[in-house]
């Protein structure tokens, strides 16, 4: 950025990471007192064990960021989505989508080397889930129909596809015919890159999209359209840009991006399509990891290896308590949410007038007095939207 | 007369800006008081001090002798303090009456509407205003909301009502109306701050004013009766002289640029919003379209840069019909639209000035080569526009949002007048603008048809529209009810005919 100070650098470093961390620590402040509630454990200790098992050692952090990677994708799902001003609700589904399509072409087109069969595989993760992110664009521009209701919908009848595949036509002919295909094939595996660690691949195709994230979205005329549409899609139409072009192309993403990591988690975790495959809720926590980071790159990253860490150390913390049940984790992601949502409730007050605005009627005059901006010397730096920094 | 409200010495910052540096403000009772200063002078901040929405940081305010210690709006109507801001407050899905009583139902727990509609009417009355309170407020003109947002405040007993740049939304015709309601608050002992930056309404109604300057008093309590000229005012608010008149030479029309013909719209309630619109704009003259909001201007320059679709009709620009034409091929084609509304459509607020700038331009060279953005391009070029347009910011990396109106302004007519154009669309160019910025806003646009554009200038302002445009088109109710020459208009004609009173109607009998 020109004309900028490395003071006035860190300043607005800080601006931006304040509500994320206000966020975090009062999501854990509370998870502390279900913890109390819950059980009869200390809930220091208890968040002690949950780091440990996160980030304490090499072997943790190499679970941590397994657990991250498919967060990761799910969360870029939502950014690109939201981007365009497109609420993506369906990264669950087309997560689904992508990891039925990946397996079929692993274990249906076999006899390829892996060289190409592995591209392969992935691809048809994007695809399987770019056509579930098209059919709620499709639905979207076409009809008006609410991207938040189709893409709900969409999460259903993904997870029922799965459900038949695994039981129907992908079914392994094996006694005793458990719910779930063969195995993939070596040949469209993806395994880990450092020796010693399970960490797979997936995590640099991850980190690689995170990068095109970032140049697509600042570096081209087509993601840069994408943001002014997002932001103000009347703007765009006056610019002569298309809103149903952006809507289709980010959703098309979206999916895609998601469908991507439905195939990683497949042919580099579980190694098989399963009925319990997506008992995880994958696309919904991606959402959190995605407002988290502010939509932003880096933060995605960030917020993707945090959230990874809360479930990698949820267990070590539920064993070594024995009373605190792993599912706190879901709580604290949950709360976390909760806090991001509801940030504003972080912002120090800049006029003391605001809290004493018990009526509607002077909440109206406050609201208005935001949008006048002229005679307002300072704008209030909490309205801007989520992930408005680029 | 005594003093009825005393503001001494009233500081307020926000951070480190000061918005109100030492402002002394006394008001007598009984009299039109004008604030009068640019956009951002501090003339709001200082009302919204004295409506409890801000606290000053330093300063004394005293009311009927008494100090005044509000917190909240609540506060100030309990003391007989009201105001009716510039955007109304008021929910569209609800009636006048339920809007009336709304944060106000006494103490009784059961709402008796009926009680306070009776009331409510007994005062409309009394003021000559036909307000019926069970309509619904989204039904009513923006002339009715606003005398149903003084009635709100009246209904609350206040004594003393800020009036918030009241006229900016009215017609000549409803402006008259308003001062007639002014008149009478007045006879009946009541007290009014009047906050404008329209010098001629405030010597036509205001017994005194006071000026104010970035934030500082530039003059107190000046008897408007004494003021001479409106170049004494408009010096005192803006610190220095300002030509009131922008110059201009007689226009030297050239070739048809934009050829309209009998162009219709039928909006999506199947509403006939456009009626036959035929019209041309030549190359070096610049074409006023002027009538109330509302009759059909916004389509008008919708259906002409692609963004609405036409019923019927033709729409050549440079020859070329381009009637159904994308938004993008018509902009490409040479057309530069300032629109109407800057926050929805001119810009991006969350986006820095240099992506504002490439907003429209953003896919041809040099600002983007094969798909693929040239900031430092981008960057260079903004820095020029910024300076060439007299833009006011930190750096071309601030968000649009956080630049004042007027240099919003500036950054939009300087991209769309730095592109290459033919024809220049200029909606409400000098909208909300103070009187700076809107000349030299005019003097660009002005420029902009002795470089030889064709220009197509829609406002409401009457002063404008008597002022820059070489024909002006007068629309009402979807028609062209005239075309004059400038020469031949006059603010009563024009108010007359924006009203939809043609000369033949006069001279029938009534």
């Amino acid at each position: 950025m020109e004309g900028m100070t490395i003071k006035q650098r860190l300043q607005a470093l800080l601006r931006t990471l304040y509500f994320p961390i206000m966020a975090i620590i009062a999501s854990l402040l509370v998870g502390s007192i279900v913890i109390l509630f819950t059980s009869k454990s200390n809930p220091f200790v208890a968040y002690g064990h949950m780091f440990q098992g996160g980030f304490g050692t090499k072997r943790s952090f190499d679970a941590t960021l397994t657990k991250a990677i498919p967060l990761m994708f799910t969360a870029l799902s939502f950014s690109i989505a939201k981007r365009s001003g497109i609420i993506n609700l369906g990264a669950q589904g087309q997560f689904t989508a992508g990891a039925i399509s990946a397996t079929a072409v692993g274990i249906y087109l076999t006899g390829l080397p892996a060289a190409i069969h592995l591209p392969l595989t992935l691809l048809a993760g994007f695809i399987g889930g770019s056509l579930f992110g098209f059919i709620t664009a499709a639905l979207k521009v076409k009809f008006g129909a609410s991207e938040l209701i189709v893409t709900i919908m969409l999460n259903y009848i993904a997870a029922l596809l799965a459900a038949y595949f695994v039981t129907g036509p992908m079914l392994e002919q094996l006694p005793p015919y458990y719910p779930q295909s063969p195995a993939i094939p070596k040949t469209a595996r993806l395994g880990s890159f450092i020796p010693g660690l399970n960490v797979h691949t997936g995590l640099l195709i991850v980190l690689g999209g995170v990068f095109l994230y970032y140049f697509y979205l600042w570096k081209t005329t087509s993601g840069f359209r994408m943001r002014v549409v997002g932001l103000n899609p009347t703007a765009g139409e006056y610019a002569g840009m298309s809103v149903a072009r952006s809507t289709i192309l980010s959703l098309f993403l979206a999916g895609g991006l998601a469908g991507l990591g439905g195939a990683v988690e497949i042919i580099a975790v579980q190694g098989r399509l399963m009925i319990t495959s997506f008992s995880e809720s994958f696309g919904f926590t991606g959402i959190a990891v995605a407002l988290l980071g502010n939509l932003n790159p880096l933060g995605i990253v960030f917020s993707g290896i945090l959230f990874g860490g809360i479930s990698a150390g949820s267990l070590r913390m539920e064993v070594l308590t024995r009373d605190v049940n792993a599912s706190v984790a879901e709580v604290i992601q949950a709360l976390i949410i909760l806090f991001i949502a509801g940030r504003m409730m972080f912002q120090i007050k800049r006029r003391r007038k605001m809290t004493t605005a018990a009526d509607p009627d002077v909440q109206d005059d406050v609201l208005a007095e935001d949008t006048e901006g002229a005679d307002t010397p300072l704008p209030e730096p909490a309205i801007e939207k989520a992930g408005d920094q680029a | 007369m005594a003093s009825i409200l005393e503001m001494k010495h009233i500081t307020k910052r926000f951070g480190p800006v000061v918005a109100n540096k030492d402002v002394s403000f006394s008001v007598e009772e009984g009299e039109v008081h004008a604030l009068l200063g640019e956009n951002g002078a501090g003339k709001s901040t200082l009302m919204n001090i004295l409506f409890g929405l801000y606290e000053q940081t330093s300063g004394d305010i005293y009311y009927r002798g008494e100090p005044l210690n509000v917190r909240s709006p609540r506060d100030a109507i309990d003391r007989g303090i009201g105001m009716v801001h510039q955007h109304f407050m008021l929910i569209p899905a609800h009636s006048a009456i339920e809007n009336v009583v709304l944060g106000y139902g006494g103490n009784k727990e059961v709402l008796d509407l009926k009680a306070a509609a009776k009331r409510f009417s007994e005062m409309a009355d009394r003021y000559h205003m036909n307000i019926d309170p069970w309509e619904k407020v989204g039904k009513m003109s923006v002339g009715q909301q606003q005398r149903l947002e003084i009635l709100k405040a009246l209904y609350r007993d206040v004594d003393t009502l800020i009036l918030d740049e009241p006229t900016a939304v009215l017609t000549p015709q409803e402006v008259e109306g308003l001062f007639d309601v002014i008149r009478q608050l007045i006879a009946e002992g009541k007290t009014v701050i009047f906050i404008s930056h329209k010098l001629p309404e405030i010597m036509a109604i205001c017994d005194r004013c006071t000026v104010l300057r970035q934030g500082e008093v530039a003059a107190a309590g000046l008897e408007v009766k004494s003021i001479k000229n409106l170049n004494e005012l408009a010096h005192l608010m803006v610190g220095r002289e300002v030509e009131l008149v922008t110059a201009k030479t007689p226009s030297e029309p050239g070739e048809v640029i934009l050829d309209v013909e009998d162009l219709n719209y039928i909006n999506e309630k199947g509403i006939h919003v456009l009626k036959d619109v035929s019209f041309q704009v030549r190359a070096g003259e610049i074409v006023g379209v002027c009538g109330v909001d509302g009759n059909g201007q916004s389509e008008l320059v919708k259906c002409l840069t692609g963004l609405l679709a036409p019923a019927s009709g033709r729409v050549e620009l440079l020859g070329k019909d381009v009637t159904h034409e994308s938004a993008k091929n018509i902009l490409d084609a040479g057309v530069g639209h300032i629109p109407e509304d800057r926050h929805k459509m001119g810009m991006v607020g969350a986006m820095n000035l240099r992506e504002n700038i490439a907003m429209v331009d953003n896919y041809k060279e040099p600002y983007s080569t094969k798909g693929f953005m040239h900031w430092r391009w981008i960057d260079k070029h903004s820095r020029e526009l910024v300076q060439k347009f007299s833009v006011k910011t930190p750096s071309i990396m601030e968000k649009a949002i956080n630049l004042s109106g007027g240099n919003q302004q500036k950054m939009v007519v300087g991209r769309e007048l730095s592109r290459e154009t033919h024809l220049l669309i200029a909606v409400h160019p000098s909208r909300g603008l103070d009187i700076g910025a809107t000349k030299y806003i005019q003097s660009q646009i002005v420029e902009a048809r002795d470089r030889g554009a064709a220009v197509l200038m829609v406002s409401t302002e009457l002063d404008e529209i008597l002022e820059i445009p070489d024909r002006v088109l007068v629309i009402y109710g979807g028609r062209i009810l005239a075309c004059l020459e400038q020469a031949a208009c006059s603010r009563n004609r024009l108010g007359l005919l924006m009203a939809g009173i043609t000369e033949d109607d006069e001279e029938q009998p009534a």
